[in-house]
């Protein structure tokens, strides 16, 4: 069955924006779909509650690649609640559409996407928690 | 520079085939089932090239059928055989890297109190015979079991096949679709009950199958309503269809042995080549049991609807197994039958050849190809 990828697509599957893993990342997620059998992973810089720096990598289809690199294009510079609440419809809309079978890549990534804030604000929690005891223990 | 690797899905028809169609369009346009001067002339030619058609086969004339499509014989051999001979058993065997439209028509059946087993096969793709054998009961009424795979490209020893299976009392039909030029159909020697071809996947016409059925077992027509085929598939007869089948099938089987020669060679040279330039790479199928023209090939790391994506956009056309590709998002049920690896069945890509492939073709293909798979690794979180 013809997909008929637009152009945009294409080129966000062939040449990709913010492909690889960012070093000393404050952190990481890894999503898969169970039915398709794709994975993503994403690792994120944050600053000043914004995101600074997001990198991805992909084992999945030319629409898997092509919905993280646009959507990776979109948030960086987002404040992490804005980043969270992303619509995957936007991306379809960026995108100019997806082929019906290939929508749900375009939710895979927005769910990569909170994952990894997540776990950010899940490490943030646990240092200041940490913190906290510290503070808790110098005191005694 | 555009290049055809998919032609196990379809082939390219030849000019002469199209010109002889041609006639028959514009010419002899005469209904073959009229009794004047003109539908007399298409008539006889009809019968003159499935006279042509039954002798390369070496098979009776009269036992040929065609058809809409492949889909429709296989449809109309397997249903048309079950409603037919209700009263001789109940039970059909399929193998489980049959087509979907012989595992579609068998499932149907199980509505109409049919119970169907699925024959497993090996690693590589062949029908585990003891596995078969224990299968076939007093009840089994029919057995179906294609020539050659069309995803992976092995090859059944029929002849064996439909001796353990007759032994038993059983009919025996194979699906031969992808067989033809690679092997020999010869169905008198095979001892196969019915078979069935697809004229599009050897340069001929689509829209043009061909079931050949032993016309002494019972079987119920599909689409009835018309004393065509002695009313066993009515319709007016696809004249140009039928002579551009004839036609196709004739310049398949000429120069056979060294047809098969030249993509054989080019074939092993093609995987030669991707093996010196790509790392991990791994052949599905069999090495020895397998269409010539087949290429079969796992990208660990990658995904296939990637690899085919990235080649289309550089004209090369392939085809892949990966969920990515299919409607429905499942693996190829055939290479789950081999048991591939389940992180490996996206991974796959079926490069087909034909005749009309050329060695500029295949060293296009491999430097794309490595450029590709190379891409996609180089962020593939698989290492």
């Amino acid at each position: 069955m013809a997909l008929n990828y637009t152009k945009k697509t294409l080129n966000h599957f062939l040449k990709p924006k913010n492909i690889g893993e960012i070093k000393n990342a404050d952190a990481y997620a890894e999503i898969g779909n169970m039915v398709c059998g794709d994975q993503l992973n994403f690792t994120i810089k944050v600053e000043k509650g914004k995101i600074k720096d997001i990198k991805f990598l992909s084992f999945g289809c030319a629409s898997n690649i092509a919905t993280a690199s646009i959507m990776t294009e979109k948030v960086k510079g987002m404040s992490l609640e804005e980043a969270r609440n992303y619509d995957w419809n936007k991306i379809v809309s960026d995108l100019g559409g997806l082929p019906q079978q290939k929508v749900h890549c375009s939710i895979m990534a927005v769910d990569g996407l909170k994952k990894v804030i997540n776990n950010y604000e899940d490490k943030k929690g646990a240092k200041k928690e940490l913190k906290k005891d510290v503070k808790k223990k110098n005191i005694k | 520079m555009q290049v055809y690797l998919d032609n196990a899905a379809t082939t390219k028809m030849d000019k002469t085939v199209a010109d002889i169609m041609q006639t028959y369009f514009l010419d002899k346009f005469a209904n073959p089932s009229s009794i004047h001067h003109q539908g007399e002339e298409v008539y006889n030619d009809v019968e003159e090239d499935k006279d042509k058609v039954a002798k390369i086969l070496n098979a009776n004339p009269k036992n040929l059928i065609f058809t809409g499509s492949a889909s429709e014989a296989n449809n109309f051999i397997i249903k048309g055989i079950a409603r037919a001979n209700k009263d001789k058993g109940k039970h059909i065997i399929v193998s489980e890297i049959e087509h979907p439209c012989v595992l579609g028509p068998a499932k149907e059946l199980v509505k109409e109190g049919f119970k169907i087993s699925y024959a497993p096969v090996d690693k590589k793709g062949r029908i585990k015979m003891s596995e078969l054998e224990k299968m076939i009961s007093d009840d089994t009424l029919l057995v179906s079991i294609m020539t050659a795979n069309n995803e992976v490209g092995t090859i059944q020893d029929i002849k064996k096949i439909a001796r353990l299976v007759k032994k038993s009392g059983a009919y025996f039909h194979t699906d031969a679709v992808q067989a033809v030029p690679y092997l020999e159909i010869d169905i008198k020697d095979l001892g196969v009950d019915f078979l069935t071809l697809s004229s599009h996947k050897f340069h001929g016409p689509k829209g043009v199958g061909m079931a050949y059925i032993d016309r002494s077992v019972k079987i119920n027509p599909l689409i009835s309503g018309g004393e065509q085929n002695d009313g066993l598939r009515a319709g007016t007869l696809d004249v140009a269809g039928i002579i551009g089948f004839s036609k196709a099938l004739e310049l398949a089987y000429r120069n056979r042995d060294k047809k098969i020669a030249k993509i054989k060679e080019l074939r092993d040279y093609f995987l030669n080549e991707i093996n010196k330039n790509i790392k991990d790479v791994h052949l599905n199928g069999h090495e020895k049991f397998r269409l010539e023209n087949n290429i079969n090939l796992r990208f660990n790391g990658v995904e296939g609807e990637a690899i085919l994506m990235d080649l289309s956009n550089q004209g090369i056309c392939v085809s892949t197994g990966s969920a990515c590709s299919a409607k429905n998002l499942r693996t190829s049920y055939v290479l789950q039958a081999l048991k591939i690896d389940s992180k490996y069945l996206n991974s796959n890509v079926r490069f087909s050849l034909s005749k009309n492939t050329t060695k500029a073709e295949l060293d296009y293909t491999v430097k794309r190809l490595t450029e590709t798979v190379k891409r996609l690794r180089s962020f593939s979180p698989i290492k």
